[in-house]
């Protein structure tokens, strides 16, 4: 009993380091999405549009983004384009690299998605006088984040987990403070409730997920 | 009145429509018919819009105008495909207001009051809340009729009106298509089936294919 004791005694001293991890994932997935979701739907759009050169010049940048580890991406943002004189926060780093890492993996969801909407969408939406961007408003938006849904929620759970790696340029987050209690301490259960703190927040960001697709589903 | 002179449409190389002229008077129904690739569909085409004319000229009402670039919101020409197209994210009622009220600057009120308007003139009052998914085909090619007369359109076409549907339905179309006629609707119907093109046609256009070699 003593020993189950103090390991209670022990979580609760070190949850308020783990609370400030959890809010540093937080944030940086919060804000990874609101400005990746939008930019993904952009480059997206240019990916499959009739201009060439768009679809190269946006073809290259998401090589890019997907052809290099997301570690490596942090570390050029960080330490890398100072040398060219643009200096970022730690924190203001990690977000640009997250929104145009995963912006790369949304676009290339949101071209599937387009190209999966039938052209006679298009054509009866010129018919009827919509022009371009009423129609990618009101017709094809609204089917292709239906057809989208899974795919963006699994990117976004990638996200949560993703988040850890911003250890290496000295951020923060959840996983971080789990290990430097375990290093300090000499014991795994930071570790166990830094996993316990990923299950939790996947949980909730599954039942997010399926209400959005119940949202969907009245009409098929 | 509609008018084509020499108009002319290829595809890559292959030469679609060749030197062809049509003449549409107000309040008539045109037939077009031919064998399958001969370019029926591709003259429709044309005509609405969807397709750029390689050659020749097309005038409504004594005026040139180029129906691919053509906004103007009062030489609208309607169309009912061949799949419908209904946009199957909407009601019924959206998906007739929709173009209505963002292209013809329609309130809501006014926009939904002239297509519950069309949709009792069609047979489908009830039906203004359900989605496309749960009509029948016959259902479907109403919806897409209401959507395109609630643009008030100069001309209505229709791409092969009765293929998708049980041929016990080629006189629900044809009464349709007679009603809108007596109404003064100047109407284009591709077709492949004869005797519906005499049943419903003021005028018939023979298409036929070109010779393939170009």
């Amino acid at each position: 009993m003593d020993v189950l004791a103090s390991q209670w005694h022990y979580a609760w001293q070190i949850m308020p380091s783990l609370f400030d991890g959890i809010k540093m994932t937080l944030s940086l997935f919060f804000f990874t999405l609101i400005g990746s979701i939008p930019l993904g739907i952009i480059v997206g759009l240019g990916r499959a549009s009739k201009f060439k050169p768009i679809r190269n010049i946006l073809g290259i940048y998401v090589w890019i983004m997907r052809g290099t580890p997301l570690l490596l991406q942090l570390i050029f943002v960080f330490y890398g384009l100072p040398i060219v004189g643009i200096v970022f926060q730690r924190y203001d780093a990690a977000l640009f690299a997250f929104i145009i890492n995963y912006a790369a993996y949304f676009a290339e969801i949101f071209r599937g998605g387009l190209q999966s909407i039938d052209r006679g969408q298009y054509e009866s939406a010129k018919v009827l006088r919509l022009t371009y961007w009423q129609t990618i408003k009101k017709i094809v938006l609204p089917q292709v984040m239906k057809i989208v849904l899974p795919s963006i929620g699994n990117e976004v759970i990638n996200l949560v987990k993703d988040s850890s790696l911003v250890y290496v340029i000295g951020l923060g987050d959840l996983l971080r403070a789990g290990n430097v209690a375990t290093a300090r301490d000499v014991t795994l259960l930071p570790l166990v409730l830094v996993g316990i703190g990923y299950l939790l927040l996947t949980a909730i960001l599954t039942l997010i997920q399926h209400k959005v697709e119940q949202h969907y589903s009245y009409y098929k | 009145m509609l008018e084509l002179k020499a108009i002319s449409k290829r595809y890559g190389r292959r030469l679609i429509l060749d030197q062809l002229d049509l003449t549409v008077k107000d309040g008539e129904v045109l037939a077009i018919v031919g064998p399958s690739g001969a370019g029926k569909t591709t003259l429709l085409r044309c005509i609405s819009g969807l397709e750029r004319i390689d050659g020749g000229q097309i005038s409504l009402d004594g005026q040139v105008f180029d129906p691919y670039d053509n906004q103007d919101k009062d030489s609208v020409i309607g169309v009912v495909f061949q799949d419908f197209q209904l946009f199957p994210n909407l009601s019924v009622l959206d998906n007739i207001t929709l173009a209505p009220m963002l292209a013809l600057k329609l309130g809501k009120a006014e926009a939904e009051k002239q297509a519950r308007a069309l949709l009792k003139r069609l047979a489908l009052t009830g039906k203004e809340a359900l989605y496309p998914y749960q009509l029948s085909g016959g259902q479907k090619q109403r919806v897409a009729l209401a959507r395109a007369l609630a643009m008030k359109p100069k001309i209505l076409c229709y791409d092969e009106p009765t293929s998708a549907l049980d041929p016990d339905l080629r006189q629900e179309v044809e009464k349709l298509i007679l009603g809108l006629k007596a109404d003064g609707m100047t109407q284009i119907v591709v077709t492949h089936d004869l005797e519906f093109a005499e049943n419903i046609a003021d005028a018939v256009k023979h298409v036929d294919a070109l010779p393939e070699a170009q």
